[in-house]
Parts: structure tokens; C-alpha cells; sequence
């Protein structure tokens, strides 16, 4: 019973991965399907390691997809007003880095709750994007073919009989991006810091924690995170459009709950989270593979961080008992 | 005539034995106070009798007939009523709401009688005499002692007196006169024939109160008295097993030299100006009422709240911030451990590091040198935890309380600032600390305490300051003073 509590929802995100690699045996588990994998999952990635900064200090950040989508069609109207790819790619970044700041503003100095402020922001990040694009998607030859050929090339590590299998860089970005999340939350001074916030704010502001300026800049690097996933999104379909990165908050949190469910305290753990992002990406994959209708997938993903969550939190519970 | 009668009560958590049978009665109109140690047991009894655990054996007996308690609302059902020592309130309700969270609200019309609730809310205050408290206040105004009042008239409402009341510590947050004004609501229901079952840490105040006094230790029942049958040491060294022949450590004499800390003309809250200096190796006690704002001049100098006027560390101002504040060489104690102190549900280890993490680690952690930090510091306070890993939850309240002295001793600070230092600490790990706070004035460490416990106020300061009206009063000399010079000082009022 205790192993089912601490271990229960490891054991069902491995048996997810046994099932599939049952039923597919011949597509599901090879290095070409997790390659593919890996390149969907990379832009959920960076958002939820991202969203894991945030989230240890007892916070969230609900405008994340907006901020994607935004990034991409700012870099997009930055081509289409004919700048060069490094600018482009700057004022993305900034927007994203602005964009964050506004949020951890509202939350740190005018006191509002994370889910008031970033739930504002979201609507304004969303309608900015409309603006900007006028509500159209951005692609073709507005687009340089350099920005959409980085997400497509890659380097070939196997080959699959006749077919080259690539490492894709989206794949390698999204892990340098969680190498990075991972030392400054896991290996500094600063990160130990955002989670003493998350343990009891007042009190690591009376031991000395500048409490505002760390959630302001925690609320950066989620912002700038953002950015860089709308980046990606934009590059890997070579073109935008002001909803296109939406979808990425939901999953972002849901894959850090998930994380969560796994470790023994129930905190937030970057390397957690990529477990919940993996498991994600897999069900998506696996369950396209078995044709399985995409509205299904979505209740059972639901069901899968209810089942999961609420088991750490049982476990949780009986371990104060 | 015995009126809740335990007979052999035992308990166990897996290989822990709470309650090794115990026998206790509580008869009405009787005040019987429950001593011991944390870990003595008292928590575990009280849960039994709440309702909220079942003894593994033994009986318990109502009247003379079997009774058992499967769950909270059997407990209530028979008259007995516990207040728990976190105060359970609702700040943004009103004190009448809050008085009747645990039960319906009376109707009209299938509406919420409102005039109904403030009125059978009135009616309860007035039983206690708390004729002072509007009952359609919002409980967030009250002080912390009227809430706690608040509490036990909620007990009285829309009924005559429990049977059966159970208070656990509830001095533990109340000032002085908060608590004698507590000891006489006390004093009226037990002449209304309630039986109340007193639970504290405070020697004096059970001396004074309680017909009988009981004492566990490691879940048996050592020792019962009658009143006037015992003595604070008799108690001591019943409730540790051993005799602490005296709980204060010989004063050292602080050296004349210039002040450690200066304050001219501070003003902050409650605070109209204060002035104030600090030796080395001295500790200054601050005395006042409830509101003088003793808590808010720590919470000042460490820069938790704004304040206006001069405030010099060896000289040099000293910055407004928390932060800036350890790093020039403060460390503070906050009265609310749980609440301002620790990291719940994080590694005692990151609760223990925070404030030093820039001159332990620079940028980048280095777990070893943290590990090699709260051994050191751990065993200097005599911090028992099963290791650096461990939650404070899962340690005592006096376990607690060294974990944040361990981590204000860290860096060897210049002045500390203690809020209440042994608030629910038991007498074992008072003892440790008491020394541990002399044996760091005897080092030059500069102390400022601010308590509500008068004989610890006496017993560890070498001057006494008292605080009213927002300034300080007088400062005396803790030397030979009496508790009862102490309080009439507090009192008096400034001329």
C-alpha cells in the first residue's frame, strides 16, 4: 500500500509506455518514433520547465500560450517589415522578457494573485498578437527559408534501412533550455531561494529573501521561455499565426502536476517535469498510432492527471498521518 | 464526585507507545492541569478524548457508565468541548459567525437570521463577561487574546456551560493581561460546575490555577498533587526525570564599551520614538502590555516594516531590509515560528542556510559546506533531527525553536533579535536555550528579548526595558527584581 502511494504513479506512467510499446511494437518503441517524440514534445518542454521555475515558488503562469503565440508573430511581422533573422528573433525575446516582467509587476509589487494578473495578461498577450497580425496567418515568402530550415535539418546519428534518422535541433534546444532551468532551480543560491518562497514566503522575507525581485525575475525567465517555444512553433511550421501556441499552456501546467506526482514531496522538480512532458508526448503518439480519436485522448489525458494527482496527494495525506 | 473517569488508557503509532495506561479523572466544577514534556503524551490523550482517535485499551467512563468516543461529534454530543492550541478562526467572518461555524445557523424564513446570530453571540460573551467584544467585528480585528476568548464563548452558545472543556496551551499566544483575563473566565465557568482539563507548559500559571495538577512523562502518569501539594522545581523534575536545579545560567557581567546597536528617535506602528543602546555581550529585555509594540520593535530593526529615525550598527546605519539587515550582522526570531520561521515542507537544511547563502555558497550551492553548517550550528543549539533532510513538521516544538537559533547563530551575529523565544518550547529545551542565550552573550553576542513570560524576562536580561505608550518608559535593572515589581512597572502608568 505505502509502495502504491509513493510509487503508484510512476508505475502507471511506466505501464502507459508498456502498453503502447505492446500494441505498436514494430513503430511505437524505436528511435525513430522517439526522435519524432522528442521534436513534439520539445516546445511543451521549454514552456514547462519554464512554468517550473514559477511554480516553485507557489505560483503559476496562466498566459504562457498567449505569450508563445505572440513571440511568433512578433518575429513574423519583424520578417514581413523586412528585418534580418538575429533582430527578429531579439524582439521576439524582448517581447517575451517584457511580457514577463509585467507579469511578475502585478503579482510582486502590486500584490495581485498570479491567477488574477496572469490571467489578464493572457487576454492581452492574445489580443496584441491578433493586432500585430491582423488576425492572419503569417507564412510564405515573408518568411526567410533559413528561419524554417533550422527546425527541419538536423544531424543523422542511425539509419533506418534507407532512411536517415535525424537528431532534430528543436529536440537539443529544448534540452539545453532544461539543462539550464535544471542548474539555476536545482544548483544555485537563487533557485534555493525561489523555493524557500514557495515553502513559506514571509518567512524567507524575514530571513533576508528579496522576495520582489525574485518573483519578478522568475516571472522573466517563464516569459522568456514562452518566448522561445513560440519561436520554435513558429519555425518548425515556418509561419504564424496569433493562436498557434495557445494549446501550450494547459499542457505545460498539467505536465508540471504530473511531475510533481512523482516526487516524494510533491514539490515541483525540473527533471520531474520532463517526466510529465515524456508522458504526454507519448500518450499523444501512442494513441494516434492506435487511431484513437483525438477528443478520446483528451478525456483520458484528464483522467490520467486526476488518477495522478490524486494519488500523490493520498499519499501525502497519509504520510502526515 | 468523579465525572470523566479514564481507566488504563493505552496508545500506539506503529512501534511508539504514546499511552502506556494511563488513569486520569476530571470531575466538574474542578480545574485539573495536564503537565509534560512534548512527546509526554498530552497530545495523544487529547486527540483520544476530541474523538478523534480510539485508545487501543483501556476504558473510559461518563457518570459511572461506559462511554465511548468514535468521533468528534460523540465528543461534542456529551458536553466536552476542546480547544485546540493553533487558533482555529476565520479572520473575515465575524465574531458571531465564527462562533457558530461548528453548528447551524439559527433561520428565518429559510433565511440567515442575522439580529438572531449576533444576539445568541451576545449572550455568550456576556456569560463571560467579555462585555468589551462587538460580536459583528470581523474576527481579524481582535487581538489574539480576544479570539482566543471568543473561542471558549463559542462553546457556551445556545446552551448552559460544557460539561467538559479541554484547553490546550492557550496562554501559549496570550500577553499577561490576556491571560488573567483568560484565568477568570476560567474561574467562572468552573463555578458554573464545568470540569476543565488544562493543559500548559507554564508552571506558574498552573500553580495558581489548577485544584489538581498531573504530570506525564513518556506516556505514564508520574505524579499528581492537589493544589498547594507542589513546587515549580517538584514539577520539573517530574515532567524531565531529572532535577534542573536552576533554569537561568549566573548573568556574565557585560564589559563597558560603546554600543553594538544605537536607535535614536525611531517611529514606526505602534513605535513614537525610541531610543536605545545596545552593548555587547548584553541582553535587554522589552516588557509592555499587548500593543505596545515590543514584537514590532524587532520587526523594525530587521527592516521587516518601515520605520523612520536612526538606527547605527557599530556605528554605521543600518539597512532598512531584512536582507541588508543579516548581512550586517542581525539574525531575528520571529514569534511565529510556523507561520514566519520555517520552511514546513522543505529540508530543515534549506530553513537552517537561507539567510547565509551568499557567504556559505556565492552563486552556486555547495551542499557539503551546507551539511557541515547545521551540523555545527545543530549541535551547538542541541537541535535533535533525524537529519538534514527531514521536514520541520516532523520535529517537536522545542526542536522547532533551536533549528531557527541554529540558523541565527550561524553567522555569528552581532545582535539578535528574539521574539518570544520559548513560546510552546518544553521546559527541556528552555533549559538548553536559556543557556545557549547566555553562553552567546558571554561571547559579545548583543541580545534584544522581547517576551511575555516574566520570570524568563527576569531571569535571562541583565536590564529590563519597558515599553508604553510607544516610547520606553524606564529601563531597570533585572537584578533582584520580582515578577510582581515587573508587572506593576508595566502597568504603571508613564508620568
Amino acid at each position: 500500500m505505502t509502495f502504491l502511494r509513493r510509487y503508484g504513479s510512476m508505475a502507471g506512467m511506466a505501464a502507459i509506455l508498456i502498453f503502447f510499446a505492446a500494441a505498436k511494437p514494430e513503430s511505437f518503441p524505436t528511435l525513430g518514433n522517439w526522435l519524432n517524440i522528442s521534436q513534439q514534445v520539445s516546445m511543451l518542454l521549454v514552456v514547462a520547465v519554464t512554468m517550473t521555475v514559477v511554480m516553485a515558488m507557489g505560483d503559476f503562469d496562466l498566459s504562457v500560450g498567449a505569450m508563445a503565440s505572440l513571440a511568433g508573430v512578433v518575429c513574423a511581422v519583424a520578417f514581413v517589415r523586412g528585418w534580418g533573422i538575429p533582430e527578429a528573433l531579439a524582439f521576439a525575446l524582448l517581447a517575451g522578457l517584457l511580457g514577463g516582467l509585467v507579469n511578475g509587476a502585478l503579482v510582486s509589487l502590486a500584490g495581485l494573485l498570479p491567477f488574477v494578473a496572469t490571467l489578464a495578461t493572457m487576454t492581452v498577450f492574445s489580443g496584441l498578437a491578433f493586432i500585430l497580425s491582423d488576425g492572419r496567418t503569417i507564412s510564405g515568402n515573408d518568411i526567410p527559408a533559413a528561419f524554417g530550415d533550422f527546425a527541419r535539418n538536423g544531424w543523422i546519428i542511425a539509419m533506418d534501412g534507407e532512411r536517415a534518422l535525424r537528431l532534430p535541433p528543436l529536440t537539443l534546444l529544448a534540452l539545453g533550455v532544461t539543462a539550464i532551468a535544471w542548474v539555476v532551480l536545482e544548483q544555485t543560491s537563487y533557485g534555493r531561494r525561489l523555493y524557500a518562497i514557495g515553502g513559506n514566503a514571509e518567512a524567507a522575507r524575514l530571513a533576508g529573501v528579496p522576495v520582489a525581485r525574485l518573483r519578478l525575475s522568475a516571472f522573466a525567465i517563464t516569459g522568456v521561455g514562452a518566448a522561445v517555444a513560440g519561436l520554435m512553433y513558429a519555425g518548425r511550421v515556418a509561419s504564424a499565426n496569433p493562436v498557434q501556441g495557445d494549446g501550450l499552456m494547459l499542457s505545460a501546467i498539467a505536465a508540471v502536476f504530473l511531475g510533481q506526482s512523482l516526487t516524494e514531496s510533491g514539490q515541483p522538480r525540473v527533471l520531474a517535469t520532463v517526466a510529465g512532458v515524456v508522458v504526454l508526448g507519448a500518450l499523444d503518439n501512442g494513441l494516434t498510432q492506435m487511431r484513437v480519436d483525438s477528443y478520446v485522448r483528451e478525456v483520458l489525458v484528464g483522467v490520467i492527471i486526476v488518477l495522478a494527482v490524486g494519488v500523490s496527494a493520498l499519499a501525502r495525506r497519509g504520510a502526515r498521518d | 464526585m468523579s465525572n470523566l473517569a479514564l481507566d488504563q488508557i493505552a496508545k500506539s503509532y506503529g512501534p511508539v507507545q504514546a499511552l502506556r495506561g494511563v488513569s486520569l479523572d476530571l470531575c466538574r466544577g474542578e480545574v485539573h492541569a495536564l503537565m509534560g514534556e512534548n512527546g509526554a503524551g498530552k497530545s495523544t490523550l487529547i486527540r483520544l478524548l476530541s474523538g478523534l482517535e480510539r485508545p487501543d485499551a483501556g476504558r473510559m467512563r461518563l457518570d459511572g457508565k461506559p462511554l465511548t468516543l468514535h468521533s468528534p461529534k460523540a465528543a461534542q454530543a456529551i458536553g466536552l468541548r476542546v480547544l485546540h492550541q493553533e487558533l482555529q478562526v476565520v479572520p473575515g467572518l465575524s465574531v458571531a459567525e465564527n462562533m457558530h461555524l461548528h453548528r447551524p445557523f439559527p433561520r428565518r424564513l429559510g433565511l440567515v437570521d442575522w439580529r438572531r446570530i449576533n444576539a445568541v453571540a451576545r449572550v455568550a460573551l456576556d456569560m463571560l463577561g467579555l462585555a468589551h467584544i462587538d460580536p459583528r467585528l470581523p474576527m481579524g480585528r481582535l487581538a489574539t487574546g480576544d479570539r482566543m476568548l471568543c473561542r471558549i464563548a463559542a462553546t457556551l452558545v445556545g446552551q448552559e456551560s460544557p460539561r467538559l472543556l479541554i484547553l490546550d496551551e492557550p496562554t501559549a499566544a496570550l500577553t499577561h493581561a490576556e491571560s488573567a483575563r483568560l484565568f477568570s473566565v476560567i474561574d467562572g465557568l468552573k463555578a458554573q460546575g464545568t470540569g476543565v482539563l488544562y493543559v500548559s507548559h507554564r508552571m506558574a500559571e498552573v500553580i495558581a490555577l489548577a485544584d489538581r495538577i498531573s504530570v506525564l512523562r513518556d506516556g505514564v502518569l508520574v505524579a499528581s498533587y492537589r493544589r498547594g501539594e507542589v513546587t515549580e522545581a517538584r514539577l520539573i523534575k517530574d515532567m524531565t526525570g531529572r532535577a534542573l536545579p536552576d533554569l537561568f545560567s549566573p548573568r556574565s557581567s557585560a564589559p563597558a564599551s560603546p554600543p553594538v546597536l544605537r536607535v535614536r528617535g525611531l517611529v514606526s506602528g505602534p513605535l513614537q520614538g525610541i531610543d536605545l543602546d545596545l552593548a555587547p555581550g548584553e541582553v535587554l529585555g522589552l516588557a509592555g502590555l499587548a500593543g505596545s509594540g515590543r514584537g514590532h520593535l524587532l520587526r523594525a530593526l530587521i527592516g521587516a516594516v518601515r520605520r523612520r529615525g536612526v538606527v547605527e550598527l557599530t556605528g554605521k546605519p543600518l539597512p532598512a531590509n531584512p536582507r541588508g539587515a543579516w548581512a550586517a550582522g542581525l539574525a531575528y526570531i520571529p514569534r511565529e515560528r510556523r507561520a514566519e520561521g520555517l520552511m514546513l515542507r522543505r529540508p530543515i537544511l534549506e530553513t537552517a542556510t537561507l539567510p547565509h547563502l551568499a557567504t556559505l555558497c556565492g552563486r552556486f550551492l555547495h551542499r557539503q559546506v551546507e551539511r557541515a553548517f547545521l551540523a555545527d550550528t545543530g549541535a551547538r543549539v542541541r537541535l535533535k533531527a533525524a537529519g538534514p533532510q527531514v521536514t520541520p513538521i516532523a520535529l517537536s516544538g522545542g526542536n522547532q525553536q533551536k533549528l531557527l537559533f541554529a540558523r541565527a547563530i550561524g553567522a555569528k551575529p552581532k545582535v539578535m533579535l528574539l521574539d518570544d523565544p520559548t513560546r510552546g518550547v518544553d521546559v527541556g529545551a528552555r533549559a538548553d536555550l536559556y543557556r545557549l542565550i547566555r553562553e552567546l552573550a558571554g561571547e559579545g553576542t548583543a541580545v534584544l528579548l522581547a517576551s511575555s513570560d516574566l520570570p524568563e524576562l527576569i531571569g535571562l536580561s541583565d536590564r529590563i526595558a519597558i515599553l508604553q505608550g510607544g516610547r520606553i518608559a524606564r529601563i531597570v535593572a533585572a537584578e533582584g527584581l520580582s515578577e510582581a515589581d515587573l508587572l506593576a512597572q508595566t502597568y504603571r502608568v508613564a508620568a
